[in-house]
């Protein structure tokens, strides 16, 4: 195992973020902050509970997890793709180092980040509402799993694009739609049965409801089901990521 | 001896369906110069990136160190380091954090010393903390072989090294070669500069449109292909080349004043002698003689337009 490789790797990608606070950090905290003021207030005065919960609280899950999906794709995909688009990925695609020290180095980074921002944003959230979390421990393994899983499918997007628009293009036309209507700002079972259904088929439905679990005990989905949904959409990821280094795809053709 | 690098019946076909490389057979011996000589688009940057693991091969195999490029990914690739052609460079890092970061990917311990020897002798030792983005392009040349060096690699690949460098520069780099070649280190080196090839290289090989085309030590190369000229200053000026000396292969040159014979040395060995003799005979007297010798580039041009 090439440990001091994969740390090299970690290491890069994380000074790239201390270079760029403002973009990785307080940019989307900042923008979280407004869907506090606009959801919370605007909204929140409508609504006042959903499941016991009030709403300005119910939220705070589904805006973690819309920043922790967006930002784990977005910084993994151009984590690998800036390498490819300016050529030094030759050094890393020459070092002795393994598919999976490569991932674990790149993925690790962004996970990471995410991490961070994901609880940065859960202690901005307290200033904000009064807030009580009922399974600590499972919130932070649906955040790692995640994060992991998001950057992974980024760290996919940056091998596949061939163009900046290319990596734009998953995050805002398909991760941020899906989170939105994921339940992000609702309870799904306020939708009617049909809407229901259909919401099954939005994987991000399971991430929030899971997470929003952990926070408040109340779910749109069984809890195991989302952990199980989660683990089941890391593994996909991870094959696809073997898959691509066993062949050299986009990497060595 | 061992090769160090083996290339055995090596193919590639780009996924366009662009055959880059046509059954190539090398073997690099441990401790040469090795000058792999070719055009532009002759396949050498692709036989590298295979040999370093940055592209798959469509066919054949290479061992380096006895040892399976696949199969025994590491242990290669721990052994290589690779200059490319292009100033592939990051923008933000400094010059101090890319070269510790080579050394880390490479699975290495930092060791300052030997990264503040490398960055000294490529006088990079005062950028150290500039971003590399503020370089020169020669500079960002200097800081890609700092990077290749970082790990102490056992073999060198240095692709079309002196592409727009300057001379400083190419100087700079030719000691650091030669240091490494004492200190054991192999040196594979691209070029279409065949003067380069000269100077540096032990051993020649020539590649075009994908293929080897011939694989010889320098000198033999330059032996076997290489035709020399001896130019002789008369005392007397000749009108035409008499007729008792038209067995050789003589022509006038500086307006009659120099006799020229063109020879093969691989040929014959005696007609040196023999045409002094003639000359004798003749009457024909000389005040002095030059023997200049083909260089490579007439037989690298030879070569290459032979095949087509
Ligand atoms: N990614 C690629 N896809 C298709 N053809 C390529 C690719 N890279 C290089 N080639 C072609 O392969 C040939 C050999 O290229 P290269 O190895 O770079 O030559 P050299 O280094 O000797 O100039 C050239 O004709 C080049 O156009
Ligand atoms: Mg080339």
């Amino acid at each position: 195992m090439n440990l001091r490789g994969i740390a090299a790797i970690y290491i890069f990608e994380m000074a790239r973020t201390g270079r760029t606070l403002m973009q990785s950090i307080v940019a989307p905290v900042l923008s979280t902050s407004l869907y506090f003021v606009v959801f919370g207030a605007a909204i929140g005065s409508r609504i006042t509970e959903i499941e016991g919960v009030s709403y300005g609280a119910f939220i705070v899950p589904g805006l973690i997890m819309l920043t922790v999906l967006t930002q784990s794709v977005m910084n993994a995909s151009f984590g690998i793709y800036f390498p490819r688009f300016t050529g030094t990925i030759f050094e890393i695609l020459s070092a002795p180092i393994s598919f999976l020290e490569i991932v674990l180095g790149y993925v690790g980074a962004a996970a990471t980040k995410s991490i961070v921002l994901g609880l940065i944003i859960l202690a901005t959230s307290f200033l904000f509402v009064p807030l009580h979390i009922a399974h600590p421990v499972w919130m932070l393994v649906f955040l790692v799993l995640t994060s992991a899983a998001f950057s992974l499918l980024g760290f996919i997007i940056g091998v596949w694009a061939d163009g900046f628009e290319r990596l734009q293009i998953i995050p805002l036309l398909v991760i941020t739609p899906l989170t939105f209507l994921g339940g992000t700002f609702y309870s799904t079972s306020v939708l009617s049965p049909f809407w229901q259904k259909v919401t099954l088929f939005n994987p991000l439905v399971y991430l929030i409801s899971g997470f929003r679990w952990s926070f408040f005990e109340i779910a749109d989905v069984h809890v195991g089901i989302s952990l199980g949904m989660t683990i089941f959409f890391l593994v996909i990821c991870l094959a696809v990521v073997w898959w691509i280094f066993k062949t050299g795809y986009r990497l060595k053709n | 001896m061992q090769p160090i690098i083996s290339v055995a019946n090596l193919s590639k076909t780009y996924a366009s369906g662009f055959r880059a490389l046509k059954n190539i057979n090398l073997d690099v011996q441990p401790g040469e110069i090795f000058a792999l000589l070719g055009p532009n688009g002759a396949g050498k940057t692709t036989l590298i990136g295979i040999i370093c693991g940055i592209l798959n091969a469509s066919e054949g195999s290479v061992t380096v160190g006895g040892r399976d490029i696949v199969r025994d990914y590491r242990a290669t690739r721990s052994m290589i380091g690779l200059v490319p052609q292009e100033l592939f460079t990051e923008m933000f890092e400094t010059v101090w954090a890319t070269v510790t970061f080579s050394r880390g990917l490479f699975g290495k311990a930092a060791n300052l010393a030997h990264t503040e020897k490398v960055l000294r002798e490529l006088s990079l030792w005062d950028k150290k903390d500039n971003q590399i983005r503020t370089l020169s392009g020669g500079m960002k040349r200097r800081v890609l072989i700092a990077k290749a060096l970082a790990h102490e690699p056992q073999i060198l690949f240095l692709d079309e090294p002196t592409a727009g460098v300057d001379v400083e520069l190419r100087k700079d780099m030719w000691e650091v070669v030669r240091q490494l070649r004492a200190s054991g280190v192999t040196i594979i080196l691209t070029t279409h500069y065949i003067d380069e090839a000269e100077d540096m290289a032990d051993r020649i090989g020539v590649i075009n449109k994908g293929e080897i085309i011939l694989i010889e030590n320098k000198a033999e190369l330059m032996r076997k292909l290489g035709q020399k000229q001896m130019t002789l200053n008369l005392q007397n000026k000749l009108d035409v080349v008499p007729k008792e000396l038209s067995a050789y292969q003589l022509s006038l040159g500086a307006g009659g004043s120099d006799l020229i014979f063109t020879y093969d040395t691989q040929v014959d060995h005696t007609s040196i002698p023999a045409l002094l003799a003639d000359l004798g005979r003749a009457g024909i007297n000389f005040r002095d003689l030059q023997t200049t010798q083909r260089s490579l580039e007439d037989i690298f041009v030879g070569l290459v337009s032979q095949k087509k």
